[in-house]
């Protein structure tokens, strides 16, 4: 497939088809996992809970090749791979808000209340997530595209021949974070039966 | 002492200098950076396949756990 000749950026452009879909993942993913926990919050059953963990955490595993593959390409693009970008910095600390869930979850061993406390986070963590990611890097200068002083996607995305490729590319990594979390909870439901019949 | 001091940091100012004037010939510059794409889909596959490779081995786990049931 051909891509659009750009200096500087040069085939890297490609890199779109993995970087961003990560991101897109990531969001989507705890867009779902708030959506569980609400839904346990509204009525408290466990299956609810353990859909919301295992989302987040999906959902954090993409958002951490979402910032390796980010820095990588940092490094060759716009020559650190650390460039306190906003966009960057409101990555990192929207992952470490996230960190603070799972740690939130560990530090409590009465099932019920683990459950009740992280749905409640879970919704304050999405939230601060979104203005980081998405309003806070479109007032500062950022280097993203579509941000700060940077024109929208329209130098490289609003190629049709790149939105062939990234559109499906964006749906088949959301599969996949999906498949993975489906993995997950049917491996949390085993175990927790076994759990249960040993007692 | 000072003297060796000076003579390396006099060393590689000129490194640094002659660097700039160099063509990187690194290989994730050569080919239109087409190997920093390379690495992402690396870092991407690797990630994702070490992620599953855990679970494999909770999974393991609990397979022992039944055997040892029986």
């Amino acid at each position: 497939m051909e891509a659009p000749r750009l200096n500087i950026l040069n085939e890297t452009v490609r890199a779109l088809y993995f970087h961003v879909p990560m991101w897109f993942g990531m969001v989507l993913l705890y867009l779902l996992s708030v959506y569980y926990a609400i839904k346990y919050l509204r009525n408290p059953l466990h299956d609810y809970d353990v859909k919301s963990v295992e989302l987040a955490n999906v959902g954090t595993a993409f958002g951490i090749l979402g910032m390796v593959t980010g820095m990588l390409w940092a490094n060759y693009t716009w020559g650190s791979p650390w460039h306190g970008d906003p966009k960057q910095k409101g990555a990192a600390i929207a992952l470490l808000v996230y960190f603070a869930y799972f740690v939130l979850r560990g530090s409590l061993s009465n099932d019920e209340q683990r459950a009740r406390l992280s749905s409640i986070y879970n919704i304050f963590a999405f939230a601060t997530m979104i203005p980081l990611i998405f309003i806070i890097p479109r007032l500062e200068d950022s280097m993203h595209p579509g941000n700060g002083g940077n024109p929208g996607f329209n130098a490289y995305d609003l190629d049709s021949r790149m939105r062939m490729i990234f559109y499906p590319a964006v749906i088949a990594w959301f599969i996949i974070g999906l498949w993975i979390v489906s993995l997950r909870v049917r491996y949390r439901t085993i175990e927790e039966r076994i759990l249960e019949s040993e007692l | 002492m000072k003297k060796i001091v000076y003579f390396f940091l006099l060393m590689t100012i000129s490194m640094i200098a002659n660097a700039q004037h160099a063509e990187m010939a690194d290989v994730m510059r050569s080919n239109g950076k087409i190997y920093v794409v390379v690495g992402i889909i690396l870092i991407v596959l690797t990630g994702l396949v070490t992620y599953l490779f855990l679970l494999d081995r909770k999974i393991t786990k609990l397979e022992n756990k039944l055997s040892d049931k029986r």
